[in-house]
């Protein structure tokens, strides 16, 4: 992990869906750099191809053309089990939708990217109950899901996507299922993993979401019409 | 990731779904032990068929009259009579033949003490009769040549008719009254086992001279029980008694002889025939029926699998590589088929203790492989082929599956 490299280099991205009459173009050529400890919100209306964009950044899916440097490495050249490796070891996750494995409990859940990692039973357990007290939910870890309010369940997520200590959190409207109060509970755990040096990129609708990032980017039709810094901010926008 | 951690994570996503876990099990259970119990049953009525036709001896002929008479020649006497036991009896004439009793049958009602029963038959024969249909003297002692040729009137009873007659009471030396007249009992038969329409227990052997002198009359004899030397000598014994009759009853026609001959080892083998397209008959209505098990086998694992496209896509996105979710479903479709096969075996095993429909099941081991071996196959094929269609989606393909 050099620290000369930015976490995030994208350029020129383009995402095509579909074929003929129903193709849709997601992306039209989108390129970005994000530096290591940057907090960036992407937003964007519906259909603006920011989900695309983090589906692409989180190695969940592959564009149709362009560049993808994650930590200086490109994605794009590397086999599935490489693929595998970079999900687990340099990306934490936080979905909309939670996605937590049902019938599994939180602890569970946080521990499976560490066992994937082949991290030994008890340290994975050790590590997995730090995570969860960070997220506030040490007197939960024997709960499962359906046992959990949606707030929880969303920091449980969160809790699994910090566990494996990445450099770089993606959530994609992590707080679009929640309610104000579960809302202020995610974005303070954000808050703090950004202090201690993580990047995280997250997407929103919501101003008040946004305004906790560093930096603001707009998306519309699939191309970044708007970057901007809101405060302090470690590196200067770059647009290319 | 270690293959034991795989395997309990895989042990682990059994359980945590035990209601669709336990119907899978219960599918796979039902189709093995449906196979092995349906052969077994099939099984087992072959082998009773056997046992019972090998208990009434398969060394011995039966030849009865009858057959096709010839009309042209009224005059001549074809009845079968005792000077026929003599001849056939001849060492030098008939060198295969052991022994020959003469049969005579009637099927009188007897009473004992104000108890009434009606033998399923009433044979008159020769001491030489029991060991010919491999009957035994259980409880005190068969009839002798003396008492034939004394025509005294003892019997020895079997087991069903004693029961009948004296319930619990010691039969022998108590005399019964059949037809009006008085048979002292000498013996019991043990018991030759059979049940149903034709119990070979239900009879009563005597004299044969008592028994024409009381009951039949000296008319011709019902039948003669012919012990061959050995299984293998019946044909032989069968084509010297055949010639010894042609000559005695004058038989010009050989093709339409006024008696017929009953070659018991022939019998057995057309029964073992009838039992062998039984036991196929019944195999393949459980080989339809383990096709079925193993259409629902491939349905749940399906659809299990299909349903689980999203946690695949989820455990993909934190990062499993392809070959460790493929283990796993691996691992769970075995855990499935190998508990739901192997208490198939055990419910088969209980099962085959039981008798059904009055037959005594007999387990062929090689159904038990054929079944376990089909249906752990079928549950793997199926439980690892949508698993892998799973495992190679990209995550966000597999992730936005319903």
């Amino acid at each position: 992990m050099s620290a000369t490299h930015p976490v995030l280099d994208v350029r020129d991205l383009v995402k095509v869906y579909g074929e003929g009459e129903a193709q849709v173009r997601a992306l039209r050529g989108v390129s970005v750099t994000v530096e290591r400890g940057d907090y960036v919100a992407i937003m964007g209306s519906s259909g603006s191809g920011k989900s695309t964009l983090m589906n692409i950044l989180g190695c969940l899916d592959t564009p149709t053309s362009g560049q993808y440097l994650l930590d200086g490495v490109d994605v794009s050249r590397l086999d599935d089990r490489q693929l595998a490796l970079v999900r687990n070891r340099r990306i934490g996750f936080v979905f909309q939708a939670f996605n937590l494995i049902p019938r599994t409990s939180a602890l569970a859940n946080v521990e499976l990217p560490l066992a994937y990692a082949g991290m030994k039973a008890a340290e994975r357990r050790r590590r997995a109950r730090t995570a969860l007290a960070m997220v506030g939910l040490a007197d939960r870890a024997d709960h499962e899901p359906n046992q959990l309010s949606g707030g929880q369940q969303q920091r449980v997520a969160v809790a699994r996507a910090l566990v494996t200590a990445p450099a770089l959190v993606l959530a994609d409207e992590p707080t679009g299922n929640l309610d104000t109060r579960s809302t202020e509970d995610v974005l303070a755990v954000l808050d703090r993993l950004n202090h201690s040096g993580r990047t995280i990129v997250l997407i929103t609708h919501e101003d008040d979401v946004a305004r906790h990032a560093k930096r603001l980017i707009r998306l519309v039709d699939g191309r970044i019409v708007h970057d901007e810094v809101l405060r302090g901010g470690t590196t200067a926008a770059v647009l290319a | 990731m270690s293959l034991f951690e795989t395997i309990r994570f895989a042990i682990r996503g059994v359980l945590a779904n035990k209601l669709r876990s336990g119907l899978t099990v219960l599918g796979i259970l039902i189709g093995v032990a449906a196979v092995i119990l349906l052969v077994a049953v099939g099984n087992g009525s072959s082998k009773a068929i056997q046992q019972s036709i090998e208990r009434l001896g398969t060394n011995t002929l039966t030849v009865s009259s009858g057959g096709v008479r010839q009309s042209t020649n009224a005059t001549q006497n074809t009845s079968l009579t005792s000077d026929l036991v003599d001849a056939l009896a001849d060492r030098n004439a008939a060198p295969d033949v052991t022994s020959v009793s003469p049969v005579v049958t009637s099927t009188p009602a007897a009473a004992y003490d104000g108890v009434d029963h009606t033998f399923g038959q009433f044979i008159g024969t020769t001491p030489t009769y029991l060991p010919a249909a491999n009957d035994t003297v259980a409880h005190g002692t068969a009839f002798t040549a003396d008492d034939v040729k004394e025509s005294r009137r003892v019997v020895v009873l079997g087991s069903t008719a004693a029961q009948a007659l004296f319930d619990r009471a010691d039969p022998v030396g108590k005399q019964i009254t059949v037809a009006g007249t008085l048979f002292t009992v000498t013996g019991v038969l043990a018991d030759k086992g059979g049940s149903g329409f034709n119990d070979p227990n239900d009879i009563a052997i005597a004299p044969v001279t008592a028994v024409q002198e009381a009951l039949t009359g000296y008319g011709p004899l019902n039948q003669l029980l012919i012990q061959a030397g050995g299984p293998d000598r019946v044909d032989a014994a069968q084509a010297e008694v055949t010639a010894i009759l042609n000559q005695k009853l004058h038989v010009t026609n050989a093709a339409s002889p006024p008696y017929r001959i009953l070659n018991q080892s022939q019998l057995l083998s057309a029964r073992q025939d009838s039992a062998k397209t039984f036991t196929v008959l019944l195999g393949a209505v459980a080989a339809i029926s383990l096709l079925v098990g193993g259409i629902g086998i491939t349905n749940i694992m399906m659809v299990t699998v299909t349903e689980r496209t999203r946690e695949i896509g989820i455990r993909k996105a934190l990062g499993a590589p392809k070959r460790t979710v493929l283990t796993q479903f691996l691992v769970e479709a075995t855990v499935l088929s190998l508990i739901g096969g192997l208490l198939g075996v055990a419910a088969a095993v209980i099962g085959s203790q039981f008798t059904i429909v009055g037959i005594k099941p007999v387990i062929v081991p090689a159904s038990v492989a054929l079944a376990l071996g089909v249906s752990v196959a079928i549950g793997l094929f199926f439980g690892s082929y949508p698993a892998s269609r799973a495992a190679g989606l990209r995550p966000i393909e597999a992730l936005r599956y319903e």
